[in-house]
């Protein structure tokens, strides 16, 4: 148990630091920054009580807005998609209940594994690039970004999580 | 009351990302505005500090351009100083008065730490604050152009808001003919910022150079800016004018924060201007 709480809390820092630092400055095509700290919310353990991912969700989105002086973009789409982070792992999965102690997300097929990531990222980037820009009438360039920050999110994350997890078996 | 109850318990789980998820829209709403300072910011000890840890490393990267920009920096100044001497040997200064003499802009060295443009509001940070002077609503430059303004401060670290901001309203006129504009940025190229509110009656071509109008307190007039890329004329009125930047907002390093002394008193006037 504390194992796991000790691996999360690293997690979150590491999260952060990388987010702030290097991916915030990455700038590859001119403007796309991946956002990779999404993976908080893929890898954050499935529990019965779910008040935990929303309250730590909160506070990494908070901790990633005052790096980046971006008011709160990043907390409400981080915990837009950590409130429904169940639903959407449901409806991937197509089942309703969870094994809560054993359950893995590396023991998930790997293309609904893939499918769980591009939905949240979709999501989270698109609240993201709304409130940055923050007018319907940009709302061409708003999509725009949205698919382009989220490939590279998608690609990385995913890759990410296939190198930096171990399946239990 | 106990249906009260039951209804917070049973969706309490909603409750707390309804509260949650206000404070983070709350603060969203907040930055938008150009008036209200930022509750959460990187001006703090903890962002400031780990940004200067990493602007120490990284900084060898540009050292090169940097050096270059302060070699061409310094040759315009030699110079200018050399032509103003020609001026000051042909006149006879007889008497000084310390109303003449009384300086009305500072610069200070500052360096930044932190660069963004790439976002639709970019916001910079200082490793400087108010144990160096520096205080909110103070310029930003470099050799090349304007940067900024300053928006938050902390006892050591500043955040800038960028001219690559939706809130970023600077007063800017043509260097040829005194017709006033503000400058303002679409989010789209970082290089191409846009001038509205330019009046019809100015002559305006591909290739002018557009400076600072010095109408705030904040800029002194005549710091560059850039040149006019294109632009569009229709129904008798400038649209779209596009300028591109003399900065490189992709690599800046070392800066100047402009503090003007007579700020307070100019203020003050245009205050009774309009109180009238």
């Amino acid at each position: 148990m504390n194992n796991v709480v000790f691996k999360n809390m690293v997690r979150f820092i590491l999260l952060v630091l990388f987010q702030v630092l290097v991916f915030n400055h990455i700038n590859f095509f001119g403007h796309i920054n991946p956002l990779i700290y999404i993976t908080w919310v893929v890898l954050f353990p499935i529990k019965k009580n779910k008040n935990l991912l929303l309250l730590s969700s909160f506070f990494l989105g908070i901790l990633i807005d005052a790096f980046s002086d971006s008011g709160g973009i990043y907390t409400a789409a981080i915990l837009f998609i950590a409130y429904y982070r169940l639903p959407i792992l449901e409806m991937v999965l197509r089942k309703t209940d969870f094994d809560y102690v054993l359950f893995n997300i590396r023991n998930i097929p790997i293309n609904k594994l893939l499918l769980y990531i591009t939905i949240l990222t979709l999501l989270d980037t698109f609240i993201v690039f709304l409130l940055d820009y923050f007018s319907l009438s940009d709302i061409g360039i708003i999509i725009s970004n949205t698919i382009l920050t989220s490939i590279f999110t998608i690609l990385l994350s995913f890759f990410g999580i296939l190198l930096f997890t171990k399946k239990n078996k | 009351m106990q249906q009260l109850f039951y209804f917070i318990r049973k969706f309490r789980y909603f409750l707390l990302f309804l509260l949650l998820e206000i404070i983070a829209l709350t603060l969203t709403i907040q930055n938008h505005s150009y008036q209200q300072s930022k509750f959460i910011n990187s001006a703090n000890f903890i962002s400031g500090g780990i940004y200067n840890k990493v602007s120490s490393i990284t900084d060898f990267f540009n050292l090169k351009s940097e050096n270059k920009r302060l070699s061409e920096e310094n040759n315009h100044l030699k110079n200018w100083i050399e032509k103003n001497k020609q001026i000051t040997v042909n006149k006879i200064v007889t008497s000084i008065d310390s109303n003449n003499y009384s300086q009305k802009y500072q610069y200070i060295s500052t360096k930044i730490i932190n660069n963004n443009y790439s976002k639709r509001n970019n916001f910079l940070s200082l490793n400087k604050g108010t144990k160096q002077n520096l205080k909110i609503d103070l310029g930003v430059v470099n050799s090349k152009g304007i940067i900024g303004v300053i928006k938050n401060i902390s006892a050591n670290y500043a955040t800038v808001l960028s001219i690559l901001n939706s809130n970023s309203k600077i007063n800017v006129r043509l260097k040829k003919s005194f017709h006033f504009g503000t400058l303002v940025w679409n989010g789209k190229n970082y290089n191409v910022v846009q001038i509205t509110d330019i009046p019809r009656q100015a002559v305006i071509k591909v290739g002018d150079t557009i400076i600072t109008g010095g109408k705030s307190a904040i800029f002194p007039e005549g710091i560059k800016v850039g040149v006019v890329k294109n632009f569009k004329f229709e129904n008798n009125q400038y649209k779209e004018i596009n300028v591109s930047l003399f900065n490189d907002m992709s690599a800046l390093s070392y800066v100047q924060v402009i503090i003007n002394y007579q700020k307070n008193e100019q203020k003050k006037i245009e205050q009774n201007n309009f109180d009238e």
